[in-house]
């Protein structure tokens, strides 16, 4: 490669390209008459052909001491006698020395190109890097972020589940990003398990982790109800333990950005955010339109709205009548699983105006005790305040979406080895019906026992002697849904199917 | 790192104390005010030190030139342009050339351009001449000092030298008629041949309203260690490298280029400025010539500029502390190059820092329209008030003749 460069070059230079070299100019003036001509292509020939046997910058050398007359002889020291060029034909390995000229301490001309002897990078100045960076980081933050931070308290209500473990450890790698204080109170339904407990004791925070009595019931609707009863809980342990903060729902399947938290410590007492509405449907070219909206948005945005001034005037809701009788009632449905008109997630408190015998409490805001008694149901976070004027809108007045609900949760008799742990092994194989495998055979073993969450089980090995394709049978699907990529493994999935039902 | 923190915040609350007010630049960052007579000469006012006549050229000099090729006002040279536009309309521009203390010509010698835009300066030479004999004849002000006091803006690769290329370009040397004048160029390097003694070395020009559209927010962190974007091999010229930056941006790549801290390519990516905000150091090492826009880019956007050129001048080098600015790495350490910028202490990058954030340094790098207080131009002008009042030696004795007419090359002598 670097030979027919050298060639490329050799001919750029040849041509009168913008900067060339001029050794080789002086060669050409004058050849008017044809002997002369001839001889000159004679010679450019016998030229070329040394070139491509000696090299590129050794004939050039031959040449220059031939036919140069200029004054470039000076600042072109470099250019040394042949037979120590012919040692460095390979200019990267050595540097050149500079000649001490009497005007300048920098020479031109060409000079080697230094490499150190390892050039890859070392680990320990990485490091060092790292810590300049963080430092420079840090300064940054003390100069230009929020001043005073405040800690987060999150409140996160979940319940052990097949997709548990995707969304908390979502929500948990958000919340160790976040570079203030936070605590996180994590509300179980049904009691703690070790499953949460394992999940969420990675996370390295400071973790409070509560069980609820109730078994989280099977329908969206029960299911709304029982997770605000849990935030209230947690809201409970706050004015306990007085916890001093910024109170925010991070519910376990929605996805935070890390704007959010710089947002949220400017809330003085309460605040509300843009949440995006992912809807999870079927029918994905469904375009939405929110209720007394112009413009058709392709995602609903519930949160505050607001006028020119920049005052709070009304709230963005979800319009639900779309979606009337098509929304998905039980978990594992598959219809679109809809929002409540707002969702906590958006609000933030300050969480001293959950404290009692707190003094400089505003007054439009009802003690906690009162909701707790309460028969119905507490939707959001309004309920707290008598009046809800007082809302501040974050996010550039909610301009900007900070945070994205979603609601994707398997079936409910899903059944997942417990903390997503495989033990033992897999052992079974099971052969693909469309690979050319010569001796696969064309049928799948039908007989397959299913055992609750047990790991035995008597299936028949059947190991293949080439390869082995990692089986998905031996635990049940997640969802039912196909999931054409998985190659002939289809009849076993119904199979499997079939036996659940 | 108790007392360290302590200390560093004090230097921090002193240097909040003395933030400066700035029209266009003001950020809400402690700045640092760069300490004693050096810095505080970033914001003199010329206004009033000196007197400055310009010469009446026929617009075949000046405007004719633009108007043929108007890309002149946006490449890297167009100070040249934006210099003349300034006098004219400053205050410190004279009508009366017997009381001028300085006067300017204005030739646009660097706007010859190629279809690619890179300007030609094979014509330069004459065209200076030419400008040089027709105020020597229609005013005799340039025989009663041969120049001394008349500045020139050269803007080119190599200043007067006018050539591209380094070896030609010092086989010229320094036109012959502006040996007495004053140079106003952008090329500087110590022991240099096209840098005169008492040459005022410039900024190149860079867009302001163009680097001011893409500022992000201050708090956007600097993730980024070492980042730089360009050539590190001129394939066209010097395909196997070691005359192209006398070898040094090769090095570069040879030893760094898979070294997760720099972050360089050959790349010409969309987000370059913004790029240049979220990095700590950025390298501004020497191409065919020693200077380069990206010290300016640097400047302004808040990047350390580590500066690879051995014995270059900087713009305004008796104003502008550089050294405490910026890191210099001598061509031959450049594989030590992660070595030295990991080995400085963090206090010292934050200094740094804060140097750079001081709005009158930006403003000093910048050719803003209109000119505003404390800019580029107004620095060239302080650079001469400096220079006054002209030596005893400036004024030649009538008959005296220093100067000699027809040195030089042949081709330079005739008529543009």
């Amino acid at each position: 490669m670097k030979l027919s460069a050298l060639q490329q070059s050799y001919l750029n230079r040849r041509s009168n390209s913008f900067r060339g070299s001029a050794q080789l100019d002086s060669a050409a003036d004058g050849s008017v008459k044809s002997p002369a001509a001839v001889f000159w292509l004679v010679l450019h020939g016998v030229c070329c052909l040394i070139s491509l046997v000696l090299g590129f910058r050794f004939s050039r050398l031959v040449f220059f001491f031939i036919f140069s007359t200029s004054a470039t002889n000076l600042y072109t020291a470099p250019f040394r006698g042949a037979a120590e060029i012919a040692s460095h034909l390979d200019v990267r390995s050595t540097p050149v020395t500079v000649v001490a000229s009497s005007t300048s301490r920098v020479v031109v001309g060409r000079h080697g190109i230094r490499i150190r002897p390892w050039p890859h990078p070392d680990p320990v100045e990485v490091m060092k890097a790292h810590q300049i960076l963080e430092r420079v980081q840090r300064e940054q933050r003390a100069l230009f972020g929020v001043k005073n931070p405040r800690t987060v308290i999150a409140v996160t209500p979940t319940y052990a589940r097949t997709f548990q473990k995707l969304h908390l450890t979502g929500v948990m790698h958000s919340l160790m990003l976040v570079p203030y204080d936070l605590v996180w109170i994590v509300v179980e339904a049904g009691g703690v398990t070790n499953e949460t407990a394992s999940i969420i004791a990675k996370s390295g925070l400071r973790t409070i982790h509560v069980g609820f009595r109730q078994t989280m019931p099977n329908s969206w609707e029960g299911r709304h109800k029982l997770e605000s009863r849990m935030r209230l809980h947690a809201l409970g342990i706050v004015r306990e333990q007085k916890l001093d903060g910024v109170v925010m729902f991070a519910d376990d399947s929605n996805m935070h950005s890390m704007e959010l938290f710089d947002e949220i410590q400017n809330v003085k007492w309460i605040g509300a955010v843009s949440v995006g509405i992912l809807l999870h449907s079927t029918d994905s070219s469904a375009t939405i339109q929110r209720e007394g909206e112009e413009e058709s948005t392709p995602m609903p945005v519930q949160g505050p709205a607001c006028n020119a001034t920049n005052k709070l005037v009304g709230w963005h809701t979800f319009n639900s009548l779309r979606y009337a009788g098509r929304s998905a009632v039980y978990i594992d449905d598959r219809a679109p699983v809809l929002p409540r008109k707002l969702e906590w997630s958006g609000f933030v408190l300050n969480s001293r105006l959950v404290w009692k015998d707190v003094d400089d409490k505003p007054e439009w805001v009802k003690d906690l005790d009162e909701l707790d008694g309460a028969g119905e149901e507490v939707e959001s976070p309004l309920s707290l305040l008598k009046t809800t004027s007082m809302v501040e809108p974050l996010g550039n007045c909610g301009r900007q979406v900070l945070l994205w609900w979603l609601r994707v949760e398997a079936r409910s008799d899903s059944k997942f080895p417990a903390q997503w742990i495989i033990d033992p092994p897999l052992d079974i194989t099971v052969p693909s019906k469309r690979t050319p495998w010569p001796d696969a055979p064309p049928e799948l073993p039908s007989n397959e026992k299913m055992s609750d969450g047990a790991q035995t089980q008597d299936q028949q090995i059947n190991k293949h002697s080439t390869k082995t394709k990692t089986p998905r049978t031996r635990r049940s699907r997640t969802k039912r849904r196909h999931d054409t990529k998985v190659i002939g493994v289809q009849a076993s999935t119904l199979s499997v199917s079939e036996q659940q039902n | 790192m108790g007392p360290l923190k302590w200390a560093l915040l004090g230097v921090l609350l002193s240097a909040s104390l003395f933030a400066i007010d700035s029209v266009e630049l003001r950020r809400n960052q402690p700045t640092e005010r760069i300490s004693g007579s050096a810095g505080d000469v970033l914001e003199d006012d010329p206004v009033g030190r000196l007197k400055v006549f310009v010469y009446e050229l026929p617009s075949k000099y000046n405007k004719k030139i633009l108007q043929k090729d108007p890309r002149c006002l946006n490449h890297m040279f167009a100070a040249e342009i934006f210099m003349h536009r300034f006098l004219l309309s400053s205050p410190v521009r004279t009508l009366n050339p017997e009381e001028a203390d300085w006067f300017y010509t204005p030739v646009y010698t660097t706007c010859d351009l190629t279809p690619n835009g890179l300007p030609l300066p094979f014509k330069s030479p004459r065209m200076m001449r030419s400008a040089i004999q027709l105020i020597s004849a229609n005013w005799p002000y340039w025989n009663r000092t041969e120049g001394a006091d008349h500045f020139f803006v050269v803007p080119h690769d190599f200043g007067a030298c006018f050539h591209y290329q380094e070896e030609k370009a010092i086989e010229r040397g320094i036109l012959p008629l502006l040996q007495r004048a004053t140079l106003v160029q952008t090329f500087g390097q110590r022991n240099h041949v096209c840098l005169k003694e008492g040459s005022i070395t410039i900024p190149p020009y860079a867009p302001p309203q163009k680097m001011h559209t893409h500022l992000i927010p201050d708090k956007t962190p600097r993730s980024i260690f070492v980042y730089f974007r360009g050539l590190f091999y001129d394939v066209g010229n010097d395909p196997e490298g070691g005359y192209y930056a006398r070898g040094a941006r090769a090095a570069v790549w040879e030893n760094f280029k898979d070294n997760p801290l720099f972050d360089i390519s050959t790349e010409h990516p969309t987000t370059y400025y913004e790029d240049m905000q979220r990095a700590v150091f950025c390298l501004c090492p020497l191409g065919w010539a020693p200077w380069s826009p990206r010290l300016v880019e640097a400047v302004i956007f808040g990047c350390i500029p580590v500066i690879i050129a051995d014995d270059i001048v900087l713009p305004f080098a008796d104003a502008i502390p550089w050294e405490e600015i910026g890191v210099f790495v001598d061509e031959e350490d450049v594989p030590k190059l992660d070595t030295i910028l990991t080995s400085i202490p963090p206090e010292v990058i934050l200094r740094k820092q804060r140097l750079l954030a001081n709005p009158s340094m930006k403003q000093a790098m910048l050719f803003p329209q209109p000119a505003q207080p404390g800019d580029a131009f107004h620095q060239v002008l302080n650079g001469l008030a400096r220079k006054l009042p002209h030596d005893k030696n400036a004024f030649l004795k009538p008959g005296e003749k220093v100067l000699n007419w027809t040195a030089g090359p042949v081709g330079d002598l005739k008529p543009w």
